[in-house]
């Protein structure tokens, strides 16, 4: 229960994304974890497949409660703010036309791309600092193959992940020898 | 209204699909909602998805609920709540069998090469979705100027994103967007 309130407030108080109110209330409110032990999470929900701070919730409930424990910080996190998105949904299925809601969508969406973009930029500068030229081509492939000539995501991640394990494996392994 | 349940289960596989092809998050997986949600099924126009994006942004909580959304519009509130259940719930199973496992074995070399693989792969999935939001969004030149604004500001500043968003959406009610 302690668990479900707690990610509820935290996903209540996220606008733009839940990370930074999370380590908030886990690390520095709640003391349930050390940064290290959120950091060492955090990067195994990030390369895991799925939304990033749901798997976290899942994984940080359970290990303080087990399966009860992900479930509730799982409902905690998802299910007020889904409550509100849902209203909003209906809001919008019954007025989206209107000409003046429309205009105010525009300019958020315009402003919403540009957070998006800044938080892109922000996560490229330490891979464009550590000079690693496969992972910059693995990077623009994948950009230029889903952005730019739209294929559909399981054919790229299809031929791109094996492609990607195997080069990083290969240049670990070749590093270490 | 009750959605025929042929649409449900067209929108639990979609979505289910998608859980576990987001890598880095559910930010990744925006282009193939796009081409689903737009191009492959048509269940709403281009405009639509870039309301649904601002609306998700605009909302507290995890971004991943732009689902709900597209769930809700296509199926009403069972569509939203399957879309949800769909996008969190086999990354969640993943991550807690995962988060088990790696507890026992901390030593393996293996995560560290898997994450440094997908890494470069999730950022330019990020930057397809970047490119794609940019171009449902900004049609003209001050749409455009509207994102680039906020993208720099967004970068250099720890502005809360709230005023970015609340900014452009002033800016499109006046009908300046």
């Amino acid at each position: 229960m302690e668990l479900f309130l707690a990610f509820a407030k935290m996903s209540l108080a996220g606008f733009g994304g839940v990370l930074v109110f999370a380590r908030r209330a886990m690390v520095e409110k709640h003391r349930w974890m050390t940064a290290e032990e959120f950091n060492e999470a955090f990067a195994l929900c990030h390369f895991l497949p799925g939304p990033n701070i749901v798997n976290l919730s899942v994984v940080f409930g359970s290990r303080f409660g087990g399966i009860p424990g992900a479930v509730a910080a799982f409902f905690g996190l998802v299910g007020p703010p889904a409550a509100i998105v849902t209203a909003l949904a209906a809001i919008y299925a019954h007025y989206g036309q209107i000409d003046a809601i429309q205009r105010t969508l525009a300019g958020i969406t315009c402003a919403a791309v540009g957070l998006f973009l800044a938080v892109i930029a922000k996560m490229m500068l330490p891979l464009l600092k550590q000079r690693d030229p496969v992972a910059l081509v693995l990077l623009f492939a994948v950009f230029a193959a889903v952005g730019l000539l739209r294929l559909p995501l399981p054919a790229v991640l299809l031929v791109s992940i094996p492609i990607s394990i195997a080069l990083t494996a290969w240049i670990r392994t070749r590093g270490t020898a | 209204m009750i959605a025929p349940v042929g649409t449900l289960v067209t929108i639990a596989w979609t979505f289910a699909l998608m859980s576990l092809l987001a890598i880095g998050g559910a930010n990744s997986a925006i282009p193939e909602m796009h081409r689903v949600a737009v191009d492959v099924r048509q269940w709403m126009t281009d405009a639509q998805f870039a309301d649904m994006f601002a609306i998700s942004q605009l909302s507290p909580g995890p971004n991943v609920l732009i689902v709900t959304l597209i769930g809700y519009h296509v199926a009403g509130i069972a569509g939203g709540l399957v879309a949800t259940a769909a996008m969190c719930g086999p990354s969640a199973i993943v991550a807690y069998i995962v988060s088990r496992r790696l507890q026992r074995s901390a030593q393996s070399e293996w995560p560290r090469i898997l994450q440094a693989a997908l890494v470069p792969l999730s950022i330019g999935l990020m930057c397809a979705s970047g490119l794609i939001l940019a171009q449902t969004a900004d049609r003209t030149v001050v749409a455009a100027a509207v994102t680039l604004v906020a993208a720099t500001v967004a970068f250099a500043s720890k502005l809360n994103p709230i005023w970015l968003l609340a900014a452009g959406g002033m800016l499109g009610l006046a009908g300046l967007v």
